[in-house]
């Protein structure tokens, strides 16, 4: 098994109201198996055991299902791998010397709480403006009672893998939230649960959207590169279709 | 629900806004090309179209008013677009690249802003030059007065390399232009299905090249034969 060394260059950054810096350090115990959070933890309890600040980061599951990592590595948002969230990715992924950028995602709606942790609220407040549906509350209802066609329960399912971790705001040269807002809204308006209140959802969602200081769609298709769970950017279209029915040509 | 002009200020009705001006361009463009290769038409060919067309008159002065608002709407949306994503994002990345494909970052995407002001400028010395431009007066069939001879106009300015060469250029970038906007259009308007989508970007890249190749054939022509090629007749 062998043992690489890496060369990290990490962003400090003490709170949102302050400057920000890159930090140098040099791990040469790294394991090609460690994922790339844990060889932050190896370099973090370096830093503790040398009476110096962790880097603070975000993370939960590590698995990839809970959306809470979202470092930007050498520039890529999860790093260099496709389909793969930070948390997934293995240092076996770079080479002994290698030198690698950790950046937070950068954003005016995701400002920086510490160092590589921001604040993603803005994503929770899209969802709060039109991401539920209306159904009443009590006992299960019978599954099959009622039906979906084949095609918009596979989509409705394809989107509703996004776990909004945010990659794609990261990635996108506007920091446009689009893929994330068209996935919420495409899970949702796909089924006959979400019907009733597929127009007022997707102006209500594109209205907070913008409202969150995210920038426009360009149609760069970056955030279906980076997007962990490949979440197409069809689902863009779909929303501009619906926001357009239910706007312009309703 | 917003009002119509709530809805088309929105980030979707913005998109929506540059796709329909940006393949009203395209139309215009595609109209303006096949005009253009009356040149290798008939000795009359091209001055009897720009006769024709002259001759529309108040139709032609509301088709134009039209053009000049596509192009403000296009480029004021466009320019405003790549201008905000500044407050978007103002604190810029130390390294940043793309992770490839499916992206569609290109040359073409990332320089939609650059390619669109350089053209914009183009206009306006195109028209000031092939509009307004002084010309010789020559007579057309079927016309009993005289009429500005607009095919030695465009022919004794691209024998100049100045000319020629900076037209080629200008109609290179146009093809970068499009090269990611006819997708992209595609995609302002809602295109959603991924497969055709795919097919789409090839197709697009392709007419693209065609507009591009078509339009910078003409200046390249004229000044590699000296105007004399076989491909015109006097
Ligand atoms: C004949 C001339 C032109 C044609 C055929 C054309 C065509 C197009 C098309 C089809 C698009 C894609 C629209 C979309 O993404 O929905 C586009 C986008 C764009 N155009 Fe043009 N265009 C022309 C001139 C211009 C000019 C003069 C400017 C600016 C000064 C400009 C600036 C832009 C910009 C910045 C975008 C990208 C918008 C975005 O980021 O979403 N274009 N153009
Ligand atoms: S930590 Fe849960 S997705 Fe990465």
């Amino acid at each position: 098994m062998s043992q690489m060394t890496i060369h990290l260059k990490i962003w400090r950054q003490e709170g949102p109201d302050t400057k920000g810096a890159f930090e140098n350090h040099t791990l040469d115990t790294v394991n090609e198996h460690m994922s790339f959070l844990e060889m932050l933890d190896v370099l973090n309890e370096e830093l503790i055991l040398a009476g110096n600040e962790p880097f603070e980061f975000d993370y939960d599951c590590r698995e990839g299902i809970c959306g809470s990592c979202n470092l930007v590595i050498n520039g890529r948002a999860h790093g260099p791998k496709r389909l793969t969230a930070a948390c997934q990715l293995h240092m076996r992924n770079f080479k002994d010397g290698d030198s690698i950028v950790i950046e937070p995602a950068r954003a005016a709606a995701f400002p920086v709480i510490k160092d590589l942790v921001v604040d993603r609220s803005a994503f929770d407040r899209i969802i709060a403006a039109g991401g539920y549906i209306t159904v009443r509350t009590g006992s299960a209802p019978e599954a099959n009672s009622i039906p979906v066609e084949l095609e918009d329960s596979t989509f409705s399912f394809d989107y509703a893998a996004c776990i909004g971790c945010g990659a794609c705001v990261a990635a996108c040269p506007n920091s446009s939230a689009s893929l994330f807002t068209a996935a919420k809204l495409s899970h949702l308006n796909r089924l006959p649960q979400g019907e009733p209140e597929r127009e007022k959802r997707v102006v209500a969602m594109v209205e907070q959207m913008e409202k969150e200081g995210f920038g426009d769609c360009s149609n760069y298709g970056e955030c279906e590169a980076v997007c962990p769970k490949g979440i197409s950017i069809a689902s863009i279209a779909e929303m501009r279709r619906n926001y357009i029915k239910a706007t312009i040509a309703g | 629900m917003p009002s119509l002009l709530k809805a088309l200020s929105s980030q979707v009705g913005r998109k929506l806004l540059t796709g329909l001006t940006g393949v009203a361009l395209i139309v215009f463009i595609v109209v303006h090309l096949v005009g253009n290769l009356t040149l290798f038409g008939p000795p009359d060919a091209f001055n009897i179209y720009a006769y024709k067309l002259h001759s529309l008159g108040p139709l032609l002065w509301l088709a134009e008013i039209g053009l000049v608002a596509v192009f403000a709407i296009h480029s004021y949306i466009g320019l405003s677009i790549w201008w905000n994503r500044r407050k978007a994002r103002p604190q810029k990345y130390h390294v940043y690249s793309s992770k490839g494909a499916p992206s569609r970052q290109s040359l073409s995407s990332k320089s939609m802003a650059f390619t669109g002001v350089v053209m914009l400028i183009f206009i306006v010395f195109h028209v000031r030059a092939f509009k307004y431009g002084e010309t010789t007066m020559t007579s057309i069939p079927g016309v009993d007065y005289p009429v500005k001879d607009l095919k030695a106009l465009v022919i004794t300015s691209f024998l100049d390399p100045v000319m020629a060469f900076a037209y080629t250029f200008v109609m290179m970038l146009l093809g970068v232009h499009l090269g990611h906007g006819i997708w992209s259009a595609m995609i302002s308007l809602t295109l959603s299905n991924p497969q055709r989508s795919a097919a789409v970007y090839t197709a697009g890249t392709i007419i693209a090249a065609l507009l591009s190749v078509g339009f910078l054939f003409i200046p390249l022509y004229i000044y590699f034969t000296g105007g004399q090629g076989a491909l015109i007749q006097y």
